[in-house]
């Protein structure tokens, strides 16, 4: 049930190459509207800034108007108004940061310039309520790959881990290149990796047993190379559904097996996992089963919430809000590397 | 009828608040200058809200906004578009764009030709060339500022040379004898938008779009780089 005395925040997000509009109410979601200039990076394979923050200034308005319409709420009935400050691209951020000063001001509301990575784990709570406190989180998308224990989502985010080198989905990306499938990889090797065989060709998992909760794929993603081109000069065909679902079994071992690590040493019984690497089908089907053996309750939001998108920055908006957090001031800066100690900036 | 002028399209963030009586003339209320290039998102907003606040306004009073829309270096430029977008948007007021380089020009006064040359950063200036400060011949374009006067068919010192790119370049572009104004004022943007909008003769209004005239800096990645050698 939706309660009118809970906030109605709109949520802004435009750290990479999504322009996210979202609007909640409280815990729920009452618009996610998304404009995305992916297909204009394609053939670069990769993100290219400028194009994002190009295409950030150009779909914001529109997309406002979408979210707005999708939720059926005036400018006049937003409670506050949430941004991604950071982390993210410079020029990407200060497009959403600027445009959520300006609705700020003229609709005299308070502003939150929020971290993006606290986003992610927020998001959940639109789709699973209220966030058990404290929990653990793994984020794996394109651009991080962080294991956080999560005490309160609003005023208390601690890191556990991280990548030390490319994060999780640029790992898929860039093995998607290798295997000549296009960008962005994660879903197409998700796919093509149904085909093939997890345990076909025995891939180095980087810092398994090295008792942090850290990450390295740059190895990982070398060893596949290197196969890959191995066969390729031996003149033989490259299996590559075997390659792509042993490469991919390779991430997904690291990633839940740190993340279960990190609940037992905190005696936690619930773990997130977010971001666009998400939505991978096999990382679901693992974690599933080990936290299942573990007596650990798993919550993923559904893709569409994994991604980059202005709901999560609604939904972590609208906790502050709950929380009493100070809004930020309308000198709010955007941060690209923003830590994820600091949640509202 | 209030009139919000602001352009961030150079090191300058300037904004200006504007009351305009169709008929009766155009009076300043209030503004607020700084120049501070890496902080343009910073400091817009909360100039803009100080401009209200020191005219006694408030956001709904506005009725237009104009902004500059360059040509500048692209992420200030963007805070600005932004900012008048969204400001355009929730308020529903309409929101006029003025070619940046027009800003600086209209303040010259001038009666004669003459060029603005803005910094584009890169070793090169955005230029245009105006026959006087109500008419604009060539231009925006962006160029190393060796070129601009030959672009024109003119040589140095035919014709005088204004703005922050004429201070940098004096050389190749032989600066005018009074190069000023360097940067373009939201004082200027508001007074010709204002005269535009009352149906007189100016440099003309255009759609809030950003002037980058540049491609963005990206090549497509060429083929696979081998991590093996042999
Ligand atoms: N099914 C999938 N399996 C693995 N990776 C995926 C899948 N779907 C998306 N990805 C990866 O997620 C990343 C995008 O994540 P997202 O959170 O949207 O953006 P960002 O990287 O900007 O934070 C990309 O690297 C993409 O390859
Ligand atoms: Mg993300």
């Amino acid at each position: 049930m939706i309660r009118d005395s809970e906030p109605l925040v709109l949520g802004i997000e435009t750290s990479c190459d999504e322009t996210g509009v979202g609007v909640v109410r409280g815990t729920t979601l009452l618009a996610d509207a998304i404009a995305s200039s992916v297909d204009e990076h394609a053939r670069f394979g990769g993100v290219v800034p400028e194009v994002a923050s190009r295409a950030h200034l150009e779909a914001m308005a529109p997309t406002v108007e979408r979210a707005l319409a999708e939720a059926g709420v005036a400018f006049a009935d937003v409670d506050a108004i949430a941004v991604t400050a950071g982390p993210g691209l410079a020029g990407a951020l200060l497009v959403g940061v600027a445009a959520a000063k300006a609705y700020a001001l003229a609709l005299g509301k308070p502003l939150y310039g929020v971290n993006h990575l606290a986003a992610h784990v927020a998001v959940d709570q639109l789709e699973h309520g209220p966030l058990p406190k404290p929990c653990v989180a793994m984020l794996v998308s394109g651009g991080h790959s962080s294991l956080l224990l999560v005490p309160d989502v609003a005023t208390d985010v601690r890191p556990l881990g991280a990548t030390v080198d490319d994060a999780a989905g640029e790992a898929f990306d860039k093995i998607a290149r290798v295997l000549g499938l296009g960008f962005p990889g994660g879903p197409v090797i998700d796919r093509m990796a149904r085909e093939g065989t997890a345990d076909a060709i025995a891939f180095p998992r980087g810092k398994y047993d090295d008792g942090t909760y850290d990450f390295s794929f740059s190895g990982l993603k070398t060893a596949v190379a290197r196969w890959v081109e191995a066969r390729e000069r031996a003149g033989e065909p490259v299996p590559v559904a075997d390659v792509a679902a042993s490469f991919q079994e390779a991430v997904v071992d690291v990633l839940t097996a740190k993340a279960l690590a990190a609940c037992r040493a905190h005696g936690v019984k619930d773990l997130l996992v977010g971001g666009g690497v998400a939505a991978n089908s096999r990382l679901r089907a693992l974690a599933a089963q080990r936290c299942e053996a573990a007596g650990v309750r798993l919550r993923v939001p559904r893709p569409k919430l994994c991604t980059d998108n202005g709901a999560m920055v609604a939904a972590l908006g609208a906790e502050l809000v709950a929380s009493g957090t100070v809004p930020s001031e309308l000198d709010l800066p955007a941060d690209s590397a923003l830590p994820i100690t600091t949640i509202r900036l | 009828m209030l009139v919000l002028a602001f352009d961030t399209a150079t090191a300058a963030v300037t904004v200006a608040l504007y009351e305009w009586i169709p008929g009766a003339g155009v009076r300043p209320r209030a503004a607020a200058d700084a120049v501070d290039a890496r902080r343009h998102a910073e400091v817009l907003t909360p100039a803009i809200a100080g401009v209200l606040a020191e005219a006694g306004a408030v956001p709904a009073d506005l009725s237009a906004v104009a902004v500059g829309v360059g040509p500048g270096p692209y992420t200030g430029l963007r805070v600005g578009l932004m900012t008048a977008r969204a400001l355009g948007e929730a308020l529903k007021i309409p929101v006029h764009g003025i070619c940046s380089l027009d800003a600086i020009a209209w303040a010259s006064a001038r009666d004669e030709p003459f060029v603005v040359a803005t910094d584009a950063r890169r070793k090169e200036v955005y230029w245009a060339r105006y026959e006087s400060a109500r008419v604009r011949t060539t231009g925006p374009a962006v160029s190393p500022p060796a070129e601009v006067l030959a672009e024109l068919g003119v040589g140095p010192g035919e014709l005088p040379v204004i703005g922050e790119g004429a201070a940098l370049y004096p050389a190749q572009l032989g600066a005018a004898a009074d190069p000023l104004p360097l940067l373009p004022s939201a004082a200027a943007l508001a007074e010709l938008a204002v005269t535009r909008l009352s149906g007189a003769d100016g440099l003309p209004l255009l759609p809030p779009e950003p002037l980058y005239l540049r491609r963005p800096d990206a090549r497509a990645p060429g083929p696979r780089k081998k991590v093996s050698q042999g």
